[in-house]
């Protein structure tokens, strides 16, 4: 132990440091619009609109990543390959694009000059200024998350207790379904609350793609440019509120049930 | 039967070349080696969970080379156990029932028998997590039994477990081995094992197999210097043979029969090296004299180190012995054994 020492102190006062630092401004954004002004905003259908709008794109863009990101998961975790870090990399690649860059890039292959632009307008897909292209966006932004917390999950898992399970008879869904995924459902589920909560905060990249319909980040800064720090601070408060209650109750159903194993 | 003919197995560095290999029907045969031989990537071949680059393996006739492993009939128990950690044990012994066509009564009896023949009924309601060592080897052996396999594979199912229940698990094994008509392969680095469960057994090293017999044949006669090592044959010495002598440094050992070849390697394990310190009267032909270099305490026995010729001998005697001769480092004693205890090849 190094209680007592310099060392010691200069770890605990940098820790009181960071806590306060992310803290006292949450704090007092939290607390600086008054309950009127919370009430009337609540009462704002379009702000209502709008967090209900980046809710449900998040969770879409999270299911999404869910569904094609579990095989391609499960495949980086249980294979080796040349060119595996290559792949892997490729993966992080929209954690460290900047933003609205992502937005960019998204909207130059949805243009009519691209051929995949050509083929989706044929199909009546719109991206720019669309949900979909909403959820397109946050798909971008969030899967990596996703497929990384969900490929910890299986590499925690022994490929004998796959083994095991194949040789007394399974196929490999079968194994799938009874030992892999019973063991590595909660790190899914963390991957999709961070795919989803990565999702919910994105601004720059949707901003480019669709100012409309509002998602609430958007509706945040619109309120904020027209109207002053005052009109924005509520909005932020019931967008932070709803999203700490809805991933709170998330993080609740899965320690309740590590009890079990 | 498991036949394995001329399979190579190419794994990254890996390489395990010309396996040849016929096991018998209800066998318990013993695959021996030391760590990074190639045994578990045998057996995992065998099960079908690793790919052979060429080569067949065949189970009772059956060609199942290419055969995934839930269609093998083959069970397989793993060191760690490798119980599924979220089933309780009743549900991971009848995990594979679903897979098997097995009428429910049938099963129902199969399952009594095997809970009671390896003392399960205590914790069937558990989960792996709250069981010993020893029980979840059990537990591990049960499921894999339960779907009666053709075939069972062992991978060290001993080696993780303390000793007091490593002497309950080999009981076990021995006792479903006698009650079931299913072929053993066990998998271990452990002699001992070896020698007190199998009818058969191969030795294998860095991808290949060096030699495959019965135990006391691998135990007695090996045929090359790795073996002699492995199975602890600790006095091997290259020689020159003339008639029925061997000469190693001027020293004649005298053999029970002349071998074939001119040169070659003696080996004697040290148990059947005796050391006295007067003159020995007894029949054994080959008693020499020499000094005591080293004494080695090894928990239950001694290691006596003793130079001929340059030449040293390595014995085992137990402590009241050693005691009794009163031996000392520099000490001159009396070395002897048996012509018959003396391995050629």
């Amino acid at each position: 132990m190094f209680k007592k020492e310099l060392f010691f102190w200069i770890t605990i006062s940098s820790g009181v440091v960071i806590l306060a630092f992310i803290l006292i401004p949450l704090v007092e954004m939290m607390t600086a619009p008054s309950m009127d002004m919370l009430v009337k905003t609540f009462n704002d259908k379009d702000v209502m609109r709008s967090i209900w709008l980046s809710i449900y794109t998040a969770g879409l863009a999270a299911l999404i990543s869910f569904i094609f990101g579990t095989p391609f998961a499960y495949l980086l975790a249980r294979t080796d390959f040349t060119g595996k870090r290559l792949v892997e990399s490729i993966i992080d690649l929209p954690i460290v694009i900047p933003h609205p860059v992502v937005g960019i890039a998204i909207l130059s292959v949805a243009g009519k000059n691209h051929w995949i632009g050509q083929i989706m307008s044929e199909l009546g897909i719109r991206i720019m200024g669309s949900v979909t292209g909403i959820v397109t966006v946050l798909v971008f932004v969030g899967l990596p998350f996703y497929v990384n917390a969900a490929k910890n999950g299986f590499e925690s898992i022994s490929p004998r207790l796959e083994n095991v399970s194949r040789s007394l008879g399974a196929s490999i869904f079968g194994t799938f379904f009874r030992v892999t995924f019973p063991l590595a459902w909660r790190s899914m589920l963390i991957g999709i609350i961070m795919c989803s909560a990565r999702a919910i905060s994105e601004f720059g990249a949707v901003v480019i793609v669709a100012y409309h319909p509002m998602i609430a980040p958007v509706m945040l800064y619109e309120r904020f440019e027209g109207y002053g720090l005052r009109y924005s601070q509520p909005v932020a408060m019931w967008l932070v509120s709803i999203c700490l209650i809805l991933f709170l109750a998330l993080r609740v159903l899965t320690l309740r049930s590590k009890k079990d194993i | 039967m498991i036949r394995i003919q001329d399979v190579n197995i190419k794994l990254g560095q890996f390489h395990l070349r010309d396996i040849e290999l016929v096991i018998k029907e209800h066998e318990f045969f013993i695959l021996m080696g030391p760590t990074g031989a190639g045994k578990t990537v045998l057996l995992e071949a065998i099960a079908g969970l690793i790919p052979v680059t060429s080569g067949t393996i065949a189970l009772g006739g059956r060609n199942v080379t290419r055969l995934p492993p839930e269609k093998r009939n083959v069970g397989i128990v793993y060191q760690d156990f490798c119980l599924f950690p979220h089933l309780t044990v009743e549900e991971n012994i009848t995990f594979g029932v679903k897979y098997h066509p097995i009428d429910r009564e049938k099963a129902r009896s199969r399952f009594d028998r095997l809970v009671e023949l390896l003392d399960l009924s205590h914790l069937l309601r558990r989960l792996p997590i709250n069981l010993s060592g020893g029980e979840n080897q059990r537990v591990a052996l049960a499921r894999s039994l339960m779907v009666a396999p053709q075939v069972l594979l062992l991978d060290e199912p001993l080696s993780a477990l303390d000793p007091r229940f490593r002497e309950e698990i080999r009981h076990g094994l021995k006792e479903l081995h006698r009650n079931s008509n299913i072929t053993f392969l066990m998998v271990t680095h452990d002699f001992a094992e070896a020698l007190s469960l199998a009818d058969r057994a191969a030795v294998m090293n860095d991808g290949q197999i060096w030699q495959t017999g019965t135990v006391n044949e691998i135990f007695e006669k090996p045929r090359s210097t790795f073996v002699a090592d492995f199975v602890g044959m600790k006095n091997l010495f290259p020689s020159s043979f003339c008639d029925t002598r061997a000469c190693i440094e001027g020293l004649e050992i005298e053999l029970e029969r002349q071998p074939a070849n001119s040169k070659g390697y003696i080996a004697i394990r040290p148990e059947d090296i005796v050391l006295s310190r007067k003159q020995l009267v007894s029949s054994m032909r080959n008693v020499f004299t020499g000094i005591i270099k080293r004494i080695t305490d090894m928990g239950l026995y001694y290691e006596v180190a003793v130079e001929i010729n340059n030449i040293t001998f390595t014995s085992i005697i137990t402590k009241r012995s050693l005691f009794e001769l009163n031996l000392r480092e520099g000490l001159t004693v009396n070395l002897a054994f048996k012509t018959t205890a003396v391995h050629d090849f």
